[in-house]
């Protein structure tokens, strides 16, 4: 086990709730809070704030990677070792474009994964405290801070409607 | 007091409730599953007993025929990869359309799909006769830098197949993924520690949903063109050449409609005793099963009509070797296969137009099998009649399949059914994190979002 960050964590089991304690963190100017669910959920979303994610330039590169890649090693390969056959040009588009169909999906998905592990690991896991409830039916939000801030921020969530408030590390 | 109808794709169950149902279906099974299983892995060795004998003695035991050099494992791979459509189709393509009754069912159709292509991308290696030498296939540099005809269709759906298989592989993945951590975080002991690493350290904090949800989003973008272009260039491995009843502009969409019907067929068949057997009853809904037989009405009707113009434009082209070819396959010596074909996927299908039929469950299960006779005899006919009065007269001849054929086969249906059962107790086969999102929450305050 890693060292536990300090902190407060709070279980909700109203959506309307979670999002009244997020706005109210996100008034006082808090950033660095998680907030846990089940699923993903557009009202949290919404209270959060969260702008598009990035994944999507990911994706967008190995596609194009891809395609590139696609016609690179068709026209390259066809043209290292030429073979005539009826005349036929020896690298010609119509049948490469299955190719760089292919290598655009394949890129393009792979590179989709890449980029939500990267991304994903942009904000660690570790050290947060978690329960196992919030993967079931409960929303969490856990708020870092050190024993002085503790029981402003343990009242917020309170008076928010959490059922459930401990004190982490 | 107006009575408000329930929308049927919002499931009964609470969060905790799907959670709980589905978590239970892991882990310890009972009798049934371990003799279903070995009746399974009994099929699966036949199979590998027959590969074993084809290494050994060569392709010379299957029943090929000249001029019939393709036949029942050229058959069985357009059948398996076909039978891989339908969970594409239902998880990535239903997923853009906002489809929500596709959520209970389309965990396990994902599983189909990769199972049923791993099997399918066994038949080529089984198929080429030197089995040794499957890696000629791809472009890597040899000592004589000789690389593969990318004008070859053949090739095209090494690079399709591999493609498909690594894309579907991975969207179920990363589907699995939060549902495994739910799992994780129910179950004790040695289990828990197994879905420890199998969840990826998965937590479900906004950071990660953030990320998540878009990526899932553009993994199904990117796999509903994969999975249409996949039979296309499988049609196309036909429909290039110029044997008389393969040279079709029809070929692509009539073997993408087939592929997703026969597919759909297959959910059917696994997804009644499955359900059953795992209690999920409660989730996996008669509704689900009128919309899985509404897409089988819809898809079989596009064959009847496909199967028609088939045998119009044989008629109309006026080109004898075209109408030669579709007489034999209603009127040859392999009749049987045609009529078999025909009867299953055109007509039977046609059954779903009544709301009885689709909603009962025997009736289902009984079509979904005349389903996947007729798609395997459908590739068997399109197949073996053609090849067998391709050119030359003198050559002509029946295939008739040996113990080699069918023994490859059988073990193809072990192999699938192996990794089918193995999952279907491993990990969870209804989606809990796609049915939660179903599911409103519980607000403090009256009123919506």
């Amino acid at each position: 086990m890693g060292k536990m960050v300090p902190g407060v964590l709070a279980a909700f089991q109203h959506i309307d709730a979670a999002c009244d304690a997020i706005g109210a963190l996100r008034a006082q100017g808090r950033k660095d809070f998680t907030v846990y669910s089940a699923s993903p959920n557009h009202e949290l979303e919404h209270a959060l704030g969260i702008e598009n994610s990035p994944v999507r330039l990911f994706t967008l590169i190995g596609g194009v990677t891809g395609v590139a890649a696609g016609i690179g090693m068709t026209y390259w390969m066809s043209l290292d070792w030429p073979l005539l056959v009826g005349g036929k040009p020896i690298a010609t588009v119509p049948p490469y474009v299955v190719f760089m169909f292919e290598l655009m999906v394949l890129l393009g998905a792979l590179s989709t994964v890449a980029g939500l592990v990267i991304m994903s690991l942009t904000k660690p896991t570790t050290g947060l405290a978690y329960d196992p409830s919030f993967s079931d039916d409960r929303i969490g939000i856990f708020v870092p801070c050190g024993s002085s801030d503790a029981p402003v921020v343990e009242r917020m969530l309170r008076e928010a409607g959490s059922v459930e408030v401990r004190h982490a590390a | 007091m107006a009575v408000i109808a329930r929308d049927p794709s919002t499931p009964t169950q609470t969060q905790h409730e799907v959670t709980r149902d589905v978590v239970n279906t892991l882990g310890t099974a009972g009798r049934g599953y371990y003799l279903l299983t070995g009746a399974i892995v009994a099929l699966f060795l036949v199979g590998l007993v027959t590969f074993i004998l084809l290494l050994k003695d060569g392709l010379g035991l299957a029943g090929y025929t000249p001029p019939i050099f393709w036949s029942v494992y050229i058959t069985t791979f357009v059948f398996w990869i076909g039978i891989g459509h339908a969970g594409t189709l239902i998880s990535a393509i239903l997923f853009l359309f906002r489809s929500p009754w596709r959520t209970a069912v389309y965990r396990a159709t994902e599983a189909m799909t990769v199972f049923a292509v791993m099997t399918a991308a066994l038949f080529p290696i089984i198929h080429i006769g030197r089995q040794w030498f499957f890696y000629w296939l791809l472009p890597y540099p040899n000592q004589r830098w000789l690389w593969p005809n990318f004008k070859s269709p053949l090739v095209w759906d090494v690079f399709a197949i591999s493609t498909y298989f690594t894309v579907s592989a991975t969207f179920l993945c990363v589907g699995l993924v939060p549902d495994v951590a739910a799992a994780r975080d129910l179950v004790t002991g040695w289990r828990q520690k197994v879905y420890s690493i199998f969840s990826l350290g998965w937590k479900g904090t906004d950071n990660q949903w953030r990320h998540y949800s878009r990526a899932y989003l553009y993994l199904a973008a990117l796999a509903t063109p994969l999975v249409l272009s996949v039979h296309s260039v499988v049609s196309w491995d036909f429909a290039m050449s110029i044997v008389p009843g393969w040279h079709g502009t029809i070929f692509a969409p009539y073997f993408v409609a087939g592929a997703i019907y026969s597919g759909v067929g297959m959910v059917l068949t696994l997804m009644i005793p499955l359900r059953k057997a795992l209690k999920l009853e409660h989730m996996i809904t008669e509704y689900h099963f009128d919309n899985l037989a509404k897409l089988t009405l819809l898809t079989g009707s596009i064959l009847f009509y496909a199967y028609a113009m088939e045998y119009f434009v044989g008629w109309y082209s006026g080109n004898t070797y075209e109408q030669t070819t579709f007489w034999r396959r209603a009127f040859g010596p392999a009749w049987w296969g045609g009529w078999t074909m025909i009867i299953c996927n055109a007509f039977v299908s046609q059954l779903f137009w009544f709301r009885k039929i689709r909603t009962n469950l025997t009736a289902l299960f009984v079509i979904s099998v005349f389903i996947n006779v007729g798609m395997w005899f459908e590739r068997y006919v399109i197949i073996t009649s053609s090849l067998s009065n391709d050119f030359l007269p003198y050559a002509w001849s029946q295939m008739n399949p040996t113990w080699a054929d069918w023994g490859i086969l059988a073990g193809s249906f072990g192999w699938f059914g192996m990794w089918f059962l193995l999952f279907a107790r491993s990990f969870p086969v209804v989606a809990i994190q796609e049915l939660k999102e179903l599911i409103p929450m519980p607000r403090l305050r009256k009123g919506g979002h």
